[in-house]
């Protein structure tokens, strides 16, 4: 990194570059046994310049010569914007713990073992169920230093497990499964086998359904898969100044349910969305979103903030370019209300767990419509069976602008989405 | 090169190895309303040894060709560590052949300043149209090079041209926010991103129209998809379900996807292969080193075929028909689709709609995904049909079916058809990979439409 840098520093007012480095080990199941084992090393780095003002950018994986990267980063420095921010000084960060030893440790034979006892438990439950997943250990190293000679580097580990279970039976294709993830080993199995048991003792038989509006359990799933891409985008920054978020002049205005409070919190310990700082050497912190209702703020990166006039709220992030803003790991605030609680009031309704296509709707206006691939209908208080050839349709503001109930059943979904079930009034359902 | 692959690949041993090297680089250039966000060179280099032994599996990717030794010796002990079985795997023929990229205005000879000068009129056009918002666009093109040698005695080095363009125009009225997209890609052309202005000034316009578009009420109409949106449909609807992967290993599968079952009308048949040359899921040879081909998954409504990599036909007893594909050096190949299409039918556009009282008209695409029986689809432009004609603008639309019904729904497959060439797939974490796909118009009875 020293050696771009120093080129760099000779023939641009400043740079930055920022690296990761990893390793990654997934074992991979099919068709309910051990299929494949890999191991990917990774190094990835990426340069940003100032030249006359002006931004330059490039990156690289590999081995490619620093005085490549850096002429690279020269070349599209010509059609750079006018930088309008300062590389931060990378001085001294608060602790965050996503880094645990223990997670180098964890042998391939425990890996197949933990990943076979989920398979093996949910095929004792299921006759003819067939699994796939992976179990995944891993290490990586981001660091960021500048030509100021500011460094920051942190080092994460992760693991996770990730199971599928396919059940075809008369031509109707059944589809269950759970993906848990921590910075720390996950030993203990059984949360996630007895979710995708539960899935299965649910979906056993199909309940009929009639087109309607009626309503609505999303559960963890539900609300991770199907209500938060409107949200994420709207609350971009970036989407806030190109005037296309439907938020844009609503800070501090109720928009939504009071029960509902959503924060981006990357500090909390061992979560694999949590980090010190973010992509750019900002400090990450808890940034709240929506208090019961209400807009609070936007989230943002370096250069957005700086055009907004704002500063970063630690929010800048790399997905296969420059930075733009993304937000690390989102909770939801949890209510008091059980599941058997929410339903046991409910005449006629549809619980969803997973929505297929909800994110190929206009997100920008907080429009979802999808395919409910995994869900349940309700009658007088009860699951009656899964539900098929259906469609639902919403708008998320006006969907959590209606009286919503909170689930005491909160939980992390892959690692960077925790929340409740929650319920709503009032949904579309559209069905064969 | 070649010694050095062969000699490693000598030196371990298992039932199959292959070596992939990966070389490439890439232009990227984003805009958000008037602002260039992003001007980026891109450039990477790694590659990665799969080894199979005893029907287990192992897999080693590196970044650095230092690491090739110990990432072959990593993946046969890996290997070593999963079989417990037999290898299944279809034998091939030795292969050393060099393909070099085919391109016709080969974008990486087209300067920074030029692309950015075209991307800019395309922009201005967008903001200039009263009513627009914002815009973004995201222009990106790769060279990839690829070499592949097996313990078959394979040595392949192929080499690719990459570009994609995507258009937003985003209209925004009272809170009200709608946008319109356009995405085109080519396999080495730059000239299919130029002479676009009247179509980016479309998108624009219609991105204002939709600000008064009524939404559809949600129920099942008789549907007709334009080229791109039946290709997006075939891709989803049934080309997933091709791929031997989801089939190979499930006796339930197996029993429902068995060669001869009627999927169709005598009039349906679906085609994929990346051997048609020029497209962007053209190639000479797949990730195996199996030569590309043409395969008949539909012929005239019945399943005929399949999409196979060495392993799912060997495990089938079928022949590898060339689809093992893989993204790039940081994972295995597996079976994808390459260029899509239904073949082109008699009807008339005219006649398609002549007799549809009540129907919606779904034109180009938005999204699309599958879960192999049941399957979602969104257009990027929907109007109503009365009375055999097309009527009144609605907002876009997201369609669903059930493949097993669905394509016996198809009762008219028109006679124009057309390739899709701005879509990127995505499976088990590989996203996205060139495709193309394609259809005349195709008229679909009671087709499931979300809505209020």
């Amino acid at each position: 990194m020293e050696e771009i840098l120093e080129i760099a520093r000779r023939c641009a007012e400043s740079a930055e570059v920022f690296r990761v480095t990893s390793i990654r080990t997934p074992v991979h199941f099919e068709a309910n046994r051990l299929k494949q084992i890999q191991t990917k090393e990774s190094v990835a780095t990426a340069l940003r310049l100032v030249k006359n003002g002006k931004i330059g950018f490039a990156q690289s994986s590999g081995n490619i010569p620093p005085a490549d990267l850096v002429n690279m980063a020269l070349e599209t420095s010509q059609f750079g914007y006018q930088v309008n921010f300062a590389f931060p000084s990378l001085g001294s960060f608060e602790k965050v713990d996503v880094f645990d030893p223990q997670v180098e440790n964890i042998g391939i034979d425990s890996m197949i073992s933990l990943g076979q006892g989920v398979i093996d438990a949910v095929c004792a439950n299921t006759a003819g169920i067939l699994c796939e997943g992976s179990i995944s250990r891993g290490t990586a190293t981001f660091e960021i230093a500048g030509s100021g000679g500011g460094h920051a580097s942190c080092k994460r580990t992760n693991f996770s497990i990730s199971i599928d279970g396919m059940l075809v039976r008369d031509g109707d294709i059944l589809y269950v499964g759970d993906i848990r993830s921590s910075c720390r080993p996950i030993l203990d199995p059984s949360p996630l086998t007895e979710e995708i048991i539960r899935q299965l003792e649910l979906a056993k038989r199909n309940a009929p359904i009639k087109s309607g509006a009626m309503p609505v359990i999303f559960t963890p799933f539900g609300v991770a898969g199907s209500l938060l891409a409107p949200l994420i985008s709207a609350f971009n920054g970036k989407t806030v100044l190109d005037g296309a978020s439907p938020l844009k002049d609503k800070k501090d205005m109720v928009m939504f349910d009071s029960a509902l409070s959503l924060a981006d919190d990357p500090t909390i310990p061992y979560q694999p969305g949590s980090t010190p700082f973010d992509d750019e050497g900002v400090p990450a912190r808890r940034n709240a979103l929506i208090d019961r209702g209400s807009v609070v703020q936007f989230y943002y990166d370096l250069h957005t903030a700086a055009l907004a006039g704002l500063s970063s709220t630690g929010n800048g992030s790399r997905s296969g370019g420059m930075p733009s803003p993304s937000v690390h790991a989102l909770v939801i605030g949890g209510g008091k209300v059980s599941r058997a609680d929410m339903i046991k009031d409910m005449k006629a309704g549809i619980i969803i767990e997973q929505l297929m296509g909800a994110e190929q709707g206009n997100i920008l206006n907080g429009d979802f419509s999808g395919n409910v691939l995994l869900g349940y209908k309700v009658d007088n208080g009860e699951i009656t069976g899964r539900v098929k050839d259906t469609m639902v349709s919403g708008n998320v503001y006006q969907l959590l602008k209606e009286s919503l109930v909170m689930g005491s059943d909160s939980r992390w979904i892959a690692g960077y989405v925790n929340t409740p079930s929650i319920r709503c009034p009032s949904i579309a359902v559209s069905a064969k | 090169m070649q010694d050095r692959l062969f000699s490693v690949i000598k030196g371990l041993s298992a039932d199959y190895i292959e070596v992939r090297l990966d070389e490439s680089q890439s232009s990227r250039l984003v805009f958000r309303g008037e602002r260039l966000e992003e001007a980026g060179r891109t450039a990477a280099a790694g590659g990665c040894v799969r080894a199979l032994v005893k029907g287990g599996w192992g897999f080693a990717s590196f970044n650095s060709i230092d690491r090739l030794d110990q990432s072959a010796a990593m993946a046969v002990e890996q290997a070593t560590h999963v079989g417990k079985g037999r290898s299944e795997f279809s034998p091939a023929q030795a292969v050393i052949d060099k393909v070099e990229a085919p391109y016709k205005k080969n974008p990486l000879d087209v300067p920074l300043s030029a692309k950015k000068s075209l991307l800019d009129e395309y922009n201005r056009i967008m903001l200039d149209t009263p009513g627009i918002q914002t815009t973004s666009i995201g222009y990106a093109d790769i060279k990839k090079k690829v070499i592949f040698a097996s313990s078959d005695g394979s040595y392949i080095e192929q080499s690719r041209i990459d570009l994609n363009l995507r258009l937003s125009a985003i209209a925004s009225r009272d809170g009200d926010v709608q946008q319109v997209g356009l995405s085109i890609g080519s396999k080495g052309d730059f000239s299919t991103v130029e002479g676009m202005q009247d179509r980016v000034r479309d998108i624009a316009r219609r991105a204002i129209a939709l600000l008064s578009a009524p939404e559809v009420k949600g129920g099942n109409y008789t549907v007709v998809l334009d080229p791109v949106l039946a290709g997006v449909f075939v891709h989803e609807a049934f080309g997933h379900l091709s791929e031997a992967d989801h089939i190979y290993e499930n006796p339930q599968m197996r029993d429902i996807m068995v060669l001869g079952r009627s999927f169709g009308g005598r009039h349906l048949n679906i085609v994929d292969g990346a051997a048609m040359p020029g497209l962007r899921g053209s190639y000479r040879y797949d990730d195996e080193g199996t030569p590309a081909g043409k395969t008949y998954l539909i012929k005239e409504g019945v399943l005929n075929s399949r999409l196979h990599s060495r392993e799912t036909a060997a495990k089938m007893g079928e022949e590898p028909t060339g689809n093992a594909r893989a993204i790039n050096f940081t994972y295995p190949p597996i079976v994808r689709m390459t260029n899509t299409y239904i073949e082109p039918g008699s009807t008339t556009f005219n006649e398609m709609i002549s007799g549809i009282s009540e129907g919606v008209y779904a034109r180009d695409w938005y999204g699309g995904t599958t879960s192999l029986e049941m399957f979602t689809f969104s257009a990027g432009e929907a109007y109503m049909i009365r009375d055999g004609k097309i009527a009144e603008m609605i907002r876009p639309v997201v369609l669903s079916g059930n493949v097993f019904t669905t394509l016996h729904n198809i009762d008219a497959i028109g006679d124009d058809l057309d390739m899709n060439q701005g879509g990127g797939c995505g499976k088990a974490g590989q996203s996205p990979l060139p495709v193309s796909n394609g259809s005349p118009h195709i008229r679909i009875q009671n087709c499931l439409v979300g809505g209020k």
